[in-house]
Protein backbone atom coordinates (compact mmCIF):
# COMPACT_ATOMS: atom_id res chain seq x y z
CA UNK A 1 0.00 0.00 0.00
CA UNK A 2 1.23 3.53 -1.47
CA UNK A 3 0.38 4.86 2.52
CA UNK A 4 2.85 2.44 4.32
CA UNK A 5 5.45 2.62 1.75
CA UNK A 6 5.44 6.29 2.19
CA UNK A 7 5.89 5.99 6.02
CA UNK A 8 8.14 3.45 5.76
CA UNK A 9 10.40 5.05 3.29
CA UNK A 10 10.08 8.68 5.54
CA UNK A 11 10.67 6.49 9.10
CA UNK A 12 7.64 6.78 10.59
CA UNK A 13 4.41 5.19 12.11
CA UNK A 14 1.88 4.82 9.41
CA UNK A 15 -1.10 7.22 10.14
CA UNK A 16 -3.59 4.53 11.08
CA UNK A 17 -6.65 6.59 10.94
CA UNK A 18 -5.83 6.88 6.94
CA UNK A 19 -5.53 3.61 6.82
CA UNK A 20 -8.98 2.64 7.48
CA UNK A 21 -10.36 5.28 6.08
CA UNK A 22 -8.94 3.77 3.08
CA UNK A 23 -10.21 0.23 3.72
CA UNK A 24 -13.89 -0.25 2.98
CA UNK A 25 -14.77 -3.10 4.61
CA UNK A 26 -13.67 -0.70 8.20
CA UNK A 27 -16.10 1.97 7.02
CA UNK A 28 -18.88 -0.43 6.58
CA UNK A 29 -19.05 -2.03 9.47
CA UNK A 30 -18.12 1.32 11.35
CA UNK A 31 -14.11 0.74 12.64
CA UNK A 32 -12.62 3.67 14.68
CA UNK A 33 -9.37 4.07 16.28
CA UNK A 34 -8.07 5.03 19.65
CA UNK A 35 -4.29 5.28 19.48
CA UNK A 36 -2.21 6.65 22.79
CA UNK A 37 1.48 5.79 21.27
CA UNK A 38 2.36 2.47 20.60
CA UNK A 39 -1.41 1.50 22.48
CA UNK A 40 -4.51 1.02 20.14
CA UNK A 41 -7.42 0.49 21.00
CA UNK A 42 -9.71 0.08 18.40
CA UNK A 43 -13.73 0.70 18.57
CA UNK A 44 -16.56 -0.93 16.97
CA UNK A 45 -19.03 1.40 16.95
CA UNK A 46 -22.81 -0.15 16.90
CA UNK A 47 -25.21 -0.01 14.41
CA UNK A 48 -28.22 -2.34 13.67
CA UNK A 49 -26.59 -3.75 10.74
CA UNK A 50 -24.11 -5.74 12.60
CA UNK A 51 -26.92 -7.75 14.44
CA UNK A 52 -26.62 -11.46 14.19
CA UNK A 53 -29.26 -12.37 16.80
CA UNK A 54 -32.22 -10.23 16.56
CA UNK A 55 -33.99 -12.05 19.17
CA UNK A 56 -31.40 -11.00 22.14
CA UNK A 57 -30.32 -9.27 20.37
CA UNK A 58 -26.30 -9.78 19.76
CA UNK A 59 -24.21 -8.99 17.67
CA UNK A 60 -23.22 -11.35 14.75
CA UNK A 61 -20.07 -13.29 15.35
CA UNK A 62 -18.61 -12.94 11.75
CA UNK A 63 -18.79 -9.26 12.98
CA UNK A 64 -16.78 -9.99 16.00
CA UNK A 65 -14.26 -11.99 14.20
CA UNK A 66 -13.89 -9.46 12.07
CA UNK A 67 -13.39 -6.67 14.61
CA UNK A 68 -11.14 -8.86 15.96
CA UNK A 69 -8.43 -9.46 13.04
CA UNK A 70 -8.76 -5.87 11.60
CA UNK A 71 -7.62 -4.91 15.33
CA UNK A 72 -4.66 -7.43 14.91
CA UNK A 73 -3.72 -6.44 11.70
CA UNK A 74 -3.71 -2.45 13.10
CA UNK A 75 -1.75 -4.03 15.44
CA UNK A 76 1.08 -5.41 13.07
CA UNK A 77 0.93 -2.33 11.14
CA UNK A 78 2.85 -0.31 14.04
CA UNK A 79 4.69 -3.40 14.78
CA UNK A 80 6.27 -5.00 11.77
CA UNK A 81 7.53 -2.66 9.10
CA UNK A 82 5.82 -4.18 6.15
CA UNK A 83 4.92 -2.49 3.40
CA UNK A 84 1.65 -4.81 2.58
CA UNK A 85 -1.40 -5.33 3.99
CA UNK A 86 -0.89 -8.61 6.63
CA UNK A 87 -2.54 -11.36 5.08
CA UNK A 88 -3.88 -14.02 7.86
CA UNK A 89 -3.35 -17.60 7.83
CA UNK A 90 -5.45 -18.37 10.12
CA UNK A 91 -7.96 -17.64 12.64
CA UNK A 92 -9.00 -19.20 16.12
CA UNK A 93 -12.04 -16.83 17.91
CA UNK A 94 -13.85 -17.72 21.14
CA UNK A 95 -16.75 -16.62 22.12
CA UNK A 96 -16.96 -15.83 25.70
CA UNK A 97 -19.83 -13.99 26.00
CA UNK A 98 -22.61 -12.57 23.34
CA UNK A 99 -21.78 -9.00 22.36
CA UNK A 100 -24.53 -6.73 23.55
CA UNK A 101 -26.29 -4.00 20.75
CA UNK A 102 -23.57 -1.47 21.84
CA UNK A 103 -20.24 0.10 20.76
CA UNK A 104 -17.33 -2.22 21.34
CA UNK A 105 -13.89 -2.19 22.06
CA UNK A 106 -10.55 -4.54 21.18
CA UNK A 107 -6.84 -4.49 21.52
CA UNK A 108 -4.20 -6.77 20.19
CA UNK A 109 -0.73 -7.95 21.06
CA UNK A 110 1.76 -9.36 18.60
CA UNK A 111 3.13 -12.29 20.60
CA UNK A 112 5.53 -13.54 18.29
CA UNK A 113 7.26 -11.28 15.25
CA UNK A 114 9.05 -13.69 12.81
CA UNK A 115 10.80 -12.26 9.70
CA UNK A 116 7.75 -13.88 7.54
CA UNK A 117 4.57 -14.56 10.48
CA UNK A 118 3.31 -13.44 12.94
CA UNK A 119 1.68 -14.81 15.76
CA UNK A 120 -1.44 -11.83 16.81
CA UNK A 121 -3.48 -12.28 20.16
CA UNK A 122 -6.71 -10.08 20.49
CA UNK A 123 -9.19 -9.24 22.67
CA UNK A 124 -13.02 -7.65 22.65
CA UNK A 125 -14.52 -6.86 25.35
CA UNK A 126 -17.82 -3.93 25.91
CA UNK A 127 -18.31 -2.50 29.46
CA UNK A 128 -15.03 -3.86 31.08
CA UNK A 129 -12.36 -5.26 29.88
CA UNK A 130 -11.90 -7.72 32.20
CA UNK A 131 -15.05 -9.11 31.16
CA UNK A 132 -14.09 -10.02 27.50
CA UNK A 133 -16.79 -10.89 24.69
CA UNK A 134 -14.20 -12.67 22.68
CA UNK A 135 -10.72 -13.41 21.71
CA UNK A 136 -8.42 -13.97 18.90
CA UNK A 137 -5.10 -16.01 18.17
CA UNK A 138 -3.99 -16.24 14.36
CA UNK A 139 -1.04 -16.05 12.15
CA UNK A 140 -0.61 -13.15 9.67
CA UNK A 141 2.39 -13.49 6.97
CA UNK A 142 4.22 -10.08 6.68
CA UNK A 143 6.04 -8.63 3.43
CA UNK A 144 9.37 -7.11 4.74
CA UNK A 145 10.98 -3.72 3.33
CA UNK A 146 11.70 -4.80 -0.59
CA UNK A 147 15.83 -4.35 1.33
CA UNK A 148 14.86 -6.87 3.65
CA UNK A 149 13.61 -9.42 0.92
CA UNK A 150 16.80 -11.12 0.19
CA UNK B 1 -26.53 -30.40 -5.87
CA UNK B 2 -29.21 -28.43 -6.34
CA UNK B 3 -32.16 -28.73 -3.57
CA UNK B 4 -34.79 -26.70 -4.80
CA UNK B 5 -37.64 -26.08 -2.77
CA UNK B 6 -41.02 -26.23 -4.69
CA UNK B 7 -43.16 -25.47 -1.27
CA UNK B 8 -42.28 -22.07 1.30
CA UNK B 9 -39.03 -23.16 2.55
CA UNK B 10 -39.73 -24.18 6.38
CA UNK B 11 -36.00 -22.93 6.99
CA UNK B 12 -36.29 -19.55 5.49
CA UNK B 13 -36.67 -18.06 9.15
CA UNK B 14 -32.61 -19.25 9.46
CA UNK B 15 -31.86 -16.08 7.41
CA UNK B 16 -34.80 -13.71 7.56
CA UNK B 17 -34.60 -10.85 9.74
CA UNK B 18 -30.54 -11.38 10.85
CA UNK B 19 -29.65 -7.78 9.92
CA UNK B 20 -25.75 -8.88 9.15
CA UNK B 21 -26.80 -11.02 6.72
CA UNK B 22 -28.93 -8.81 4.98
CA UNK B 23 -26.50 -6.19 5.46
CA UNK B 24 -23.79 -8.67 3.32
CA UNK B 25 -26.38 -10.04 1.08
CA UNK B 26 -25.69 -13.70 2.30
CA UNK B 27 -28.63 -15.85 0.35
CA UNK B 28 -28.92 -19.65 1.02
CA UNK B 29 -28.96 -21.38 -2.06
CA UNK B 30 -28.92 -24.89 -1.06
CA UNK B 31 -30.56 -26.14 1.95
CA UNK B 32 -31.04 -30.18 3.21
CA UNK B 33 -30.51 -31.22 6.74
CA UNK B 34 -27.38 -30.27 8.18
CA UNK B 35 -25.95 -29.58 4.80
CA UNK B 36 -26.25 -26.07 3.13
CA UNK B 37 -24.63 -23.92 0.81
CA UNK B 38 -24.67 -19.80 0.98
CA UNK B 39 -23.44 -17.17 -1.26
CA UNK B 40 -22.16 -13.88 -0.45
CA UNK B 41 -22.19 -11.41 -3.71
CA UNK B 42 -19.09 -9.04 -4.32
CA UNK B 43 -19.28 -5.26 -3.73
CA UNK B 44 -17.21 -2.47 -3.37
CA UNK B 45 -18.06 -1.64 0.06
CA UNK B 46 -16.18 -5.09 1.11
CA UNK B 47 -13.07 -4.54 0.20
CA UNK B 48 -10.32 -5.46 2.11
CA UNK B 49 -7.23 -4.02 0.07
CA UNK B 50 -7.49 -1.27 -1.71
CA UNK B 51 -5.05 -2.38 -4.02
CA UNK B 52 -5.79 -5.57 -4.93
CA UNK B 53 -9.46 -4.99 -4.72
CA UNK B 54 -9.55 -8.70 -2.73
CA UNK B 55 -12.38 -9.10 -0.45
CA UNK B 56 -11.97 -8.65 3.54
CA UNK B 57 -11.49 -11.88 5.47
CA UNK B 58 -13.83 -10.71 7.79
CA UNK B 59 -16.72 -11.12 4.91
CA UNK B 60 -15.58 -14.99 4.65
CA UNK B 61 -15.35 -15.32 8.58
CA UNK B 62 -19.15 -14.25 8.56
CA UNK B 63 -20.28 -15.87 5.74
CA UNK B 64 -18.64 -19.07 7.29
CA UNK B 65 -20.26 -18.69 10.39
CA UNK B 66 -23.47 -17.73 9.19
CA UNK B 67 -23.40 -20.99 6.97
CA UNK B 68 -22.30 -23.16 9.71
CA UNK B 69 -24.78 -21.92 12.21
CA UNK B 70 -27.53 -22.80 9.49
CA UNK B 71 -26.14 -26.09 9.06
CA UNK B 72 -27.14 -26.81 12.82
CA UNK B 73 -30.08 -25.50 12.12
CA UNK B 74 -31.22 -27.69 9.37
CA UNK B 75 -30.16 -30.44 11.47
CA UNK B 76 -31.32 -30.26 15.11
CA UNK B 77 -34.60 -28.46 13.42
CA UNK B 78 -34.03 -26.55 16.87
CA UNK B 79 -36.38 -23.08 17.31
CA UNK B 80 -34.22 -22.02 20.28
CA UNK B 81 -30.99 -19.81 19.80
CA UNK B 82 -27.89 -21.13 18.92
CA UNK B 83 -24.53 -19.37 19.66
CA UNK B 84 -21.46 -19.65 18.24
CA UNK B 85 -18.23 -21.35 20.80
CA UNK B 86 -15.77 -20.68 18.63
CA UNK B 87 -14.52 -20.39 15.33
CA UNK B 88 -11.24 -21.27 13.45
CA UNK B 89 -10.40 -20.37 9.71
CA UNK B 90 -7.66 -21.42 7.37
CA UNK B 91 -7.34 -18.62 4.78
CA UNK B 92 -5.77 -20.81 1.59
CA UNK B 93 -6.10 -18.42 -0.69
CA UNK B 94 -7.18 -14.49 -1.81
CA UNK B 95 -10.38 -13.83 -3.19
CA UNK B 96 -10.64 -12.96 -6.60
CA UNK B 97 -12.26 -9.11 -7.13
CA UNK B 98 -15.40 -9.18 -8.19
CA UNK B 99 -16.44 -13.13 -7.82
CA UNK B 100 -19.06 -13.85 -5.68
CA UNK B 101 -17.91 -16.18 -2.79
CA UNK B 102 -19.81 -19.33 -2.03
CA UNK B 103 -19.88 -21.11 1.59
CA UNK B 104 -20.35 -24.74 2.20
CA UNK B 105 -20.82 -25.90 5.62
CA UNK B 106 -22.00 -28.80 7.07
CA UNK B 107 -23.02 -30.32 10.82
CA UNK B 108 -21.42 -33.16 11.15
CA UNK B 109 -21.88 -34.24 15.33
CA UNK B 110 -24.97 -33.12 17.50
CA UNK B 111 -24.53 -33.31 20.93
CA UNK B 112 -26.61 -32.92 23.66
CA UNK B 113 -25.19 -29.45 24.34
CA UNK B 114 -23.03 -28.80 21.30
CA UNK B 115 -23.07 -29.09 17.61
CA UNK B 116 -20.14 -29.44 15.47
CA UNK B 117 -19.38 -28.24 12.04
CA UNK B 118 -17.15 -27.92 9.71
CA UNK B 119 -17.32 -25.43 6.24
CA UNK B 120 -15.59 -24.19 3.21
CA UNK B 121 -15.63 -21.38 1.11
CA UNK B 122 -15.10 -21.24 -2.87
CA UNK B 123 -15.99 -19.38 -6.22
CA UNK B 124 -16.80 -22.53 -8.48
CA UNK B 125 -14.78 -25.52 -7.07
CA UNK B 126 -15.31 -26.50 -3.17
CA UNK B 127 -11.67 -28.33 -4.07
CA UNK B 128 -9.79 -25.15 -4.67
CA UNK B 129 -10.94 -23.44 -1.94
CA UNK B 130 -9.96 -19.82 -0.34
CA UNK B 131 -10.71 -20.77 3.07
CA UNK B 132 -11.68 -23.79 5.26
CA UNK B 133 -13.13 -23.80 9.12
CA UNK B 134 -14.25 -25.56 12.12
CA UNK B 135 -16.59 -24.66 14.46
CA UNK B 136 -19.06 -25.52 17.47
CA UNK B 137 -21.89 -24.29 18.64
CA UNK B 138 -23.98 -24.10 21.94
CA UNK B 139 -27.07 -25.25 21.76
CA UNK B 140 -29.56 -23.72 24.37
CA UNK B 141 -31.46 -26.84 26.48
CA UNK B 142 -34.53 -24.78 26.87
CA UNK B 143 -35.73 -25.94 22.99
CA UNK B 144 -33.89 -29.07 23.05
CA UNK B 145 -36.05 -30.41 26.27
CA UNK B 146 -38.91 -30.39 23.55
CA UNK B 147 -39.09 -33.08 21.62
CA UNK B 148 -41.99 -31.35 18.98
CA UNK B 149 -38.83 -28.73 18.05
CA UNK B 150 -37.05 -31.22 16.89
CA UNK B 151 -36.99 -32.74 13.05
CA UNK B 152 -38.05 -36.39 12.72
CA UNK B 153 -34.79 -38.50 12.36
CA UNK B 154 -32.65 -35.85 14.01
CA UNK B 155 -29.75 -37.10 16.33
Amino acid sequence: MELLKRALAEGRKPDLKQLIDAIPYCKFIGVDIDRKGTEVTTILRYSNRLVGNPVLPALHGGVVGAFLEITAVIQLMLEAETEELPKPVDIGIDYLRSGKPVDTYARAIVTKHGRRVCNVRAEAWQDEHTRPIAALHGHFLIKPRASEAE
Amino acid sequence: MSEAHSEPNPLGFLLAGVPHAEALKIHVISLEAGKVICRVPFSEHLIGNPDTRVIHGGVITALLDNACGISVGSKTMLKGQIATLDLRIDYMKSATPDLDILAFAECFKVTRNIAFTRGVAYHTDRDDPIATCAAAFMLRTRATSDPTDRMPGAQ
